[in-house]
């Protein structure tokens, strides 16, 4: 039972986040990583605490994705610079696959984002994507909520090339795909449409000089720009993450992209939608799709978490109390 | 010398070092000269970790370092100290000295200037390889291309002013103990001196007869283990494919300049802490390997004490180790015969097979892009953490015998370790705190408007491309401290971080019983925590091996952890901050130096200081008896040493450690 009073309060922990208390934070993604029932309870609770200023409207959130040796990490330790020097916070999750044989996994990524100097204004969380394979798993998502309410700037890195593992775009505000030079497969990707077209697209490693070249043509030639000057139209850069080249047109880029997101309104309701396709999984992960058409299918849900003023996850509780009174009954005389 | 009453000529015997130096360069100044008393003909200069990677004696990096595994030696006053009494015109000196070769070297120049004696009078050797840095050694400091533009100056510096020194020492010995096989040995050893010559080549600063002079002072520095026919034999492989790569790479014409000189310490990490004599046996054997064959005949012979497992060995130990080699020259018959292995079929089919195999795996480096790419892409890592994995599976399976550690393992108590001191040498704690008085002394009194110049001038030279020597020794006259000069340059050509290697290669260590029964007990107990369970592995401090640390991970990873590495040179601070972001159920640091205590000491206060002082620590490394009960009493769960072979009680027992902080039963039955 130790364990189980080690849990903090969902409150308290709260506000300590929104204070951005560093270790608040540390304390805040343990508890949503925990899969024990006390924890999840603590962990909705503690989601439909943080402001919600915070959570719809300020911050950003960045998803950065692309292939294995790409330069990911190295990018994001130019870029950390780079908002640094902005005055800006950052927290990074960084999402590392997992063995499926012994469920271990080696995060060695931290080593290649560390500047060296010690800085309390960075806020590194490394997770082993745990067999979910080519998926994030289900705490990426509101572990990334937790940071946006303590940092200006999150950003998810994950591994991946192709649909599955663009999954980052389903969480982020912005999604940026990290090119390998000479590498052929994302630009097939892109033009047989197997790939969603992310926001922002940089061929990194454009030190190594024509190879680099050459992608980011190719790449250019393949994004189909909108004809309606109010679409966003996708840039592709080049960077090295090695020279410290092209590392401020690219913040740059993913700051226009959310200004835009801005301006069209997009940026609240996008995040909604996570919001309540999360609360949605977690419905399903606990009744199951039986759980789901009980409580109106997942259409009729959809809407009524997309119109709810404030936190979805306020109606987290109430679903889960209608369920168990209106359905589970049912439930029951089905076993019986 | 008579031999059936036969007048004989015997040959010269090699050099004879012992690596060493520790505390001060006063203190190191008096061992060096009791030992060339002793009979040494050599001296082997080690250095302290911040030294070898840049940083004055009171930066927070160096902390606990100063003086542990070596002499700490901060501008030309120390340098002046630890050759005082000695002739630098008469004397050969190794240094084991990478990344800061060129500023040590300096040094030695400046203070052999003080003592009247010109440069090219200078006999010795820079070790100056640091491809082998990035890949086991960990002493690095820049990138590999400004890494390798030092490298080539010191290089085309010498070959013109100090023509008798070895200006870099082409290291195999690392790469054996990073895991390399014979084979990898001599093809990365090879690829590398190739990597330096092309390099030198391409800068134009050496014309083609200088060229060959340079392939000539092209020296190596070789690790012989245990296996000593196949080491014997590896060494003959080296002497064949240098000849051949000098002769056909570089048109060198003249034999003589083809000659594969090397020079060799035995197999440290072969060394074991249960029963530490028999290491005596281990390391004449192990001689022999670099001494039977006339024409593979090692030209320097520094070799460990015996006691180097358990900790740094006391100048008696020392004196135990130059005496093997005494006998072997001095007593023995070896001297007075040619090659006694020409013409054997066995070992020259094992020849054979090696030279084979090295080239196979040298073409592969090529087309890689060359060493400097295979190294930078991580491939060489892999490789050499795959060897080093598979020869820990043989230790761990008992395929491997290794006496005394897994098998024989019965033993009398040994009155060679029984003594007050447990048979080591204990660094004066004080030493570090009088290095930094000695410093600081040394700052004040030197002229501030000379040291700002001759930086000045160090940074253009950095900039542009000219030979980085002239402008450092001008450093070296200045008072410019090792910091200083180290500061400079890593301002202009950055800071490295290796890629760790293990993320990619390391595979699944298979599916025996113990490690399948070590996964559920991982997985239940992450189950009963609520998320799986996670680990940090750290090394604080300077020191570079990280292989321990590495095996650590790479096990953890597959008896299902979720493992943070974090890597090399660290402070305690950094891997405390690391360890709250990360979340993890337990810390392990892993020390060789002989730091931990302070480093260990330092991490616990700084945990507590979060409120995380449940958080269980492990510490791992060369770690003797009575710290480890210190260390206990600070509150460290575990304490590994290298007597600690097998791998799944480790696990089992971090598991167990990490069960029990959190209020959870043990598991009590043995893996």
């Amino acid at each position: 039972m130790i364990a189980v009073r080690a849990l903090p309060n969902p409150g308290t922990l709260a506000e300590s986040v929104s204070a951005r208390d560093r270790s608040a934070v540390a304390r805040a993604l343990n508890l949503l990583d925990d899969k024990r029932p006390d924890a999840r309870r603590y962990a909705a609770r503690l989601l439909a605490t943080l402001p919600a200023d915070r959570l719809y409207r300020t911050g950003h959130l960045i998803g950065l994705t692309g292939p294995p040796g790409a330069g990911k990490s190295s990018l994001t330790a130019a870029l950390v610079q780079v908002w640094r020097g902005r005055g800006l916070s950052v927290g990074i999750l960084a999402v590392d696959p997992s063995s499926p044989i012994s469920g271990g996994a080696l995060l060695g990524d931290r080593l290649r984002m560390l500047s060296g100097e010690l800085d309390d204004k960075v806020f590194i969380r490394s997770l082993a994507c745990r067999g979910e394979f080519g998926g994030l798993s289900a705490e990426v998502w509101p572990m990334s909520l937790v940071m946006l309410a303590a940092f200006d700037i999150v950003l998810v890195e994950t591994v991946g090339v192709g649909q599955k593992e663009i999954d980052v775009s389903k969480l982020t505000d912005t999604t940026c795909f990290v090119a390998q030079p000479a590498s052929g497969d994302s630009i097939q990707f892109l033009k047989a449409g197997i790939m969603e077209v992310p926001h922002v697209l940089v061929v990194n490693k454009e030190d190594i000089g024509l190879a680099a070249k050459k992608t980011l043509s190719e790449l250019r030639s393949t994004l189909k720009q909108p004809s309606d000057d109010d679409d966003w139209r996708v840039p592709a850069l080049s960077a090295s993450a090695a020279q410290g080249t092209g590392i401020e047109a690219l913040a740059n880029s993913l700051e226009a992209h959310r200004s835009w997101l801005e301006r069209q309104g997009l940026l609240g309701s996008s995040r909604q939608r996570f919001q309540a396709e999360w609360v949605i999984k977690r419905l399903l992960e606990e009744f199951g799709r039986f759980g789901i058409e009980c409580l109106g299918g997942k259409t009729v849900l959809m809407e009524k978490l997309m119109d709810t003023q404030g936190s979805a996850f306020d109606q987290y509780d109430l679903l889960q109390e209608q369920f168990l009174s209106d359905c589970a009954g049912e439930t029951a005389s089905l076993a019986r | 010398m008579k031999n059936n009453d036969k007048e004989v000529k015997r040959d010269r015997p090699w050099l004879m070092r012992t690596y060493s130096g520790h505390s001060s360069a006063k203190a190191s100044n008096e061992l060096y000269r009791t030992n060339l008393a002793k009979g040494q003909t050599g001296l082997s200069v080690a250095f302290d970790l911040p030294t070898q990677t840049g940083y004055d004696a009171d930066h927070p990096l160096a902390r606990g370092e100063v003086g542990k595994v070596g002499v700490p030696i901060g501008h030309i006053g120390d340098m002046e100290t630890l050759f005082d009494q000695i002739p630098l015109d008469k004397m050969n000196t190794s240094m084991t000295i990478n990344a800061t070769a060129a500023w040590l070297l300096s040094l030695y120049i400046a203070a052999a200037e003080r003592q009247g004696v010109s440069p090219d009078q200078l006999q010795g050797t820079t070790q100056n390889d640091i491809v082998k840095e990035y890949l086991s050694r960990g002493t690095y400091i820049f990138p590999p291309a400004p890494s390798v533009r030092l490298t080539t100056d010191i290089i085309s510096y010498t070959v013109h002013q100090i023509p008798k020194w070895n200006p870099t020492n082409v290291c195999s010995y690392h790469l054996q103990e990073a895991g390399a096989t014979p084979t990898q040995e001599l093809a990365y050893a090879l690829s590398t001196a190739i990597a330096v010559l092309d390099a030198i080549r391409e800068t134009g600063q050496v014309d083609a007869s200088a060229f060959a002079n340079m392939v000539g002072r092209t020296s190596f520095f070789v690790n012989a283990g245990i296996r000593f026919i196949e080491e014997c034999c590896k060494m003959r492989a080296f002497v064949r494919m240098w000849d051949r790569i000098a002769k056909d790479r570089y048109g060198v014409e003249d034999p003589k300049l083809r000659r594969f000189r090397y020079g060799i310490q035995v197999n440290s990490l072969g060394l074991t802490e249960p029963q530490p004599e028999n290491n005596v046996q281990r390391i004449v054997l192990e001689m022999l390997a670099v001494t039977l064959s006339k024409n593979a005949r090692a030209r320097a012979i520094q070799l460990p004490a015996w006691n180097e497992a358990l900790g740094l060995p006391r100048p008696w130990d020392q004196q135990w180790a130059l005496r093997m080699q005494q006998v072997l020259a001095l007593e023995t018959d070896l001297l007075e015969y040619g090659d006694i292995l020409d013409g054997s079929p066995i070992i020259e089919a094992k020849v054979q097979e090696l030279v084979q195999g090295a080239e196979k795996e040298m073409r592969r480096v090529r087309e890689e892009g060359g060493m400097v790419q295979a190294v930078e892409t991580g491939y060489v890592k892999r490789q050499l953490v795959t060897s080093h994995t598979a020869r820990m599976r043989t230790i761990e399976s008992g395929d491997l015998n290794i006496i005394g550690v897994n098998c024989f393992t019965e033993t009398a108590e040994s009155p060679l370790t029984s003594g007050t001191d447990s048979g080591i040498m204990k660094v004066d704690a004080a030493a570090e705190l009088e290095q930094i008085e000695r410093l600081k002394a040394f700052r004040a009194g030197r002229n501030d408007a000379d040291v700002e110049a001759a930086l000045d001038n160090l940074k253009d030279t950095a900039r542009g491309g000219e030979n980085i020597m002239e402008s450092s020794i001008r450093c070296a006259h200045a008072g410019v401290t090792t910091g200083e000069w180290s500061n400079v340059l890593r301002n202009i050509f950055g800071e490295y971080r290796a890629p760790t290697g293990i993320d990619i290669s390391a595979q699944s260590m298979g599916r025996s019983d113990t490690v399948e029964l070590l996964r559920e007990r991982t997985r239940r107990t992450g189950e009963d925590l609520g998320r799986p369970l996670k680990i940090l592995v750290g090394k604080p401090g300077l020191d570079g091996h990280s292989n321990g640390a590495e095996q650590i991970a790479v096990k953890a990873r597959d008896v299902g952890f979720e493992v943070v590495y974090e890597g090399i040179r660290l402070t305690p601070e950094q891997i405390v901050k690391a360890a709250e972001e990360e979340g993890v159920h337990l810390i392990g640091l892993s020390v060789l130096s002989g730091s931990h205590l302070e480093l260990v000491d330092d991490a616990l206060k700084r945990l507590a200081k979060l409120g995380l002082s449940e958080l269980p620590v492990i510490v791992g490394g060369i770690v003797p008896v009575e710290d480890e009960q210190n260390l206990k009493a600070q509150g460290v769960a575990a304490v590994y040493t290298p007597k600690d072979s097998d791998m799944n009680l480790i696990m089992a027992d971090l598991v167990n450690i990490i069960r029990e902080h959190n209020g959870l039963k043990r598991f009590e039955d043995a893996a």
